[in-house]
């Protein structure tokens, strides 16, 4: 109970900055994507502001033995830069760069209430369980141990 | 588009990495939204709810500052079937990947993880290269 309530906290956090920083307009983050057009650096502002924070924050933080309301880390443990990272993150910047809105930003804009924004958050859902099941063949557990 | 928002930026960034700081001092846990979402669906029923809390936290965000500002801006770069595909390769591909432009990009390169270096750098090229190419070829 007392993990959920930090999670929807820190979840109006993170989705608060991304629509503070606008990123939840796909124009934006197009707009830093198109090197070659009138390039937008906003979204460059938006990440070195966060690793601004996340860089300090998360050595001190796991400098700790335990965080303070949960038992333990939950840190990815692969190590490997392998062909599945690879081409993984191949294919999500294919189509971050082809509609302008990655996970976070997608689901901060559910709040607008646009069907189109629904329908990627959809079919974002769906190619999520068609990899998980085809990877469910190989490894039991899936979302647990990511970066 | 409009001007660069430079103070908004900068004030977003610092908010999304304080609250991933705070997610992973209190719960231990990394702020990958790809992950925690991917998890609802896949991970076992008392590692569920708080990361339905999580998503409903982000979207409750967005709901926070369209009442502050009355609306957001939202100008999509695609229609059907454009929305479709781009939404499908996003789900696949931060599965297949482990990770997205948080959990790699913010939460992963702050832990100095080689492997969320190899990606971050993987999915902005792609994602470079598919902007030039809709934009500046076809």
């Amino acid at each position: 109970m007392k993990t959920d309530i930090i999670a929807l906290l820190t979840g109006w956090i993170f989705g608060l900055g991304l629509a503070v920083s606008e990123m939840t307009d796909p124009a934006r983050v197009v707009g830093f994507l198109d090197v070659a057009g009138e390039w937008d650096p906003t979204l460059l502002l938006v990440m070195g502001g966060a690793i601004a924070v996340t860089l300090p924050g998360f050595f001190a933080v796991l400098s700790r033995s335990r965080p303070l309301a949960a038992e333990k880390f939950y840190l990815p443990d692969k190590k490997d830069i392998d062909t599945r990272l690879m081409a993984g993150a191949a294919i999500f910047g294919a189509g971050w760069g082809l509609a302008g809105f990655c996970p976070g930003p997608a689901l901060v804009a559910l709040s607008t209430l646009s069907p189109e924004v629904l329908i990627f958050v959809a079919a974002m859902l769906v190619g999520q369980l068609l990899a998980s099941l085809s990877e469910s063949r190989s490894s039991l557990l899936l979302g647990v141990d990511d970066a | 588009m409009a001007e660069a928002n430079l103070v908004g930026g900068v004030v977003g960034g610092l908010l999304i990495g304080a609250a991933s700081v705070m997610l992973l001092l209190l719960n231990g846990r990394i702020a990958g939204v790809s992950g925690i979402l991917a998890g609802i669906a896949s991970g076992s029923p008392g590692d569920r709810s708080w990361r339905v809390a999580f998503v409903t936290g982000l979207i409750l965000g967005g709901v926070t500052w369209a009442l502050i500002r009355g609306g957001v801006p939202l100008h999509l770069q695609q229609r059907m079937p454009g929305l479709l595909i781009a939404g499908l390769l996003v789900g696949m591909g931060t599965r297949i990947g482990s990770g997205c432009t948080s959990g790699h990009g913010v939460c992963g390169l702050a832990r100095l993880s080689p492997r969320s270096f190899a990606a971050t750098a993987i999915f902005m090229i792609a994602a470079i290269v598919t902007v030039y190419i809709s934009r500046h070829i076809f």
